[in-house]
């Protein structure tokens, strides 16, 4: 009789399932019947470099970092659709050109405006 | 937990069967797998770097992986001299190692303050805060003998019982697993030295 070709799936998952879980148990049981845990303020620090910590790892940043996100989104997104055209440039009709031109356009738009804003006066 | 009498077990071993209990069998897993601190302090760093490369290999004992971080680190190599200065973050690196840990005490200053011990700005021996668990004699100490204290420490380890009144300190509820780390006084560290770790001998004139 030839086996359900998903019984290999089946057998994976319990595989899978097994494989990590099993190991979690007997840490757990380990913690539970012989070393018992010791936290502590050292151990449970953000800074794992003898250096004292300070604050809270969870820290916000700054929104006025927007303009460096867009600045690099201007230019990632431009290289991330150039380089596929760049390849295929050859064999592509007149129409993709012109589409891709105007991609460009917008793109550089984008970069006169921040320009006109002052975002790439780095040293303010 | 190991209550087998050794006559039986030799008996046994002869006949083809192998015994052997879960103290025994977690004893061995983790002598086999030091997971050292990699850190250095001074000229015996430079001893120990010889220590875990091709000539010498620790790794024929276990000792190969030198963790960057003291999350991951079973054993804390105290290499070199240690200032007065770089005390207390020695001390958190240590607090900071999971449970269980052991210390290596490597070189003359790192026992004493060695050739510096004169010297205001020298820690005299990091076993004032820390607990050591072998100390290897030397000005630096041969790879030959960083080897041997790593056998010496893992023949500890052997030794380690899981359950009972002499249980590994790890297993025990009541040791610390973090020690109190010394502040920058005006002169000197405060405390000089942490009196529940350190009880020198004293001395008979």
């Amino acid at each position: 009789m030839i086996p359900d070709p998903y019984l290999v799936i089946v057998i994976f998952v319990g595989v899978a399932l097994v494989f990590p879980i099993f190991p979690l148990i007997l840490a757990w049981m380990w913690r539970r019947f012989f070393q018992p845990p010791k936290p502590g303020a050292e151990k449970n620090a953000t800074y794992e470099c003898g250096v004292e910590s300070l604050g809270e790892a969870q820290i916000q940043f700054r929104s006025q970092y927007y303009l460096y996100a867009i600045i690099f989104l201007i230019f990632d997104v431009e290289a991330v659709f150039l380089v596929p055209f760049a390849v295929a440039f050859t064999g592509l009709p007149i129409g993709a050109f012109v589409s891709i031109l105007v991609f460009l356009l917008l793109l550089l738009e984008g970069l006169v405006w921040a320009w006109s804003k002052g975002c790439l006066d780095w040293a303010r | 937990m190991s209550d087998i009498d050794e006559g039986l077990r030799a008996e046994l071993q002869r006949q083809g069967i192998w015994v052997t209990s879960m103290q025994e069998l977690y004893n061995w897993g983790r002598k086999n797998s030091i997971w050292p601190l990699q850190f250095g302090l001074a000229c015996c760093a430079i001893e120990m770097i010889a220590t875990a490369a091709s000539r010498y290999d620790i790794a024929r004992f276990g000792g190969e992986i030198f963790r960057p971080s003291p999350r991951q680190a079973d054993l804390m190599i105290v290499a070199g001299t240690v200032t007065k200065k770089m005390a207390p973050q020695i001390v958190r690196l240590y607090n900071q190692m999971p449970d269980p840990k052991y210390v290596i005490s490597m070189g003359a200053c790192a026992i004493s303050g060695g050739p510096f011990k004169q010297g205001y700005n020298v820690l005299k021996g990091i076993d004032r805060y820390i607990p050591v668990d072998v100390y290897i004699p030397g000005c630096p100490p041969r790879p030959e003998a960083l080897l041997h204290a790593f056998m010496e420490l893992q023949r500890k380890i052997d030794e380690q019982k899981l359950t009972g009144a002499g249980k590994a300190a790890h297993l025990d509820r009541t040791h610390p697993s973090e020690f109190p780390v010394p502040a920058f006084g005006a002169h000197d560290l405060e405390p000089a030295a942490n009196s529940a770790v350190f009880q020198p001998p004293e001395i008979q004139r």
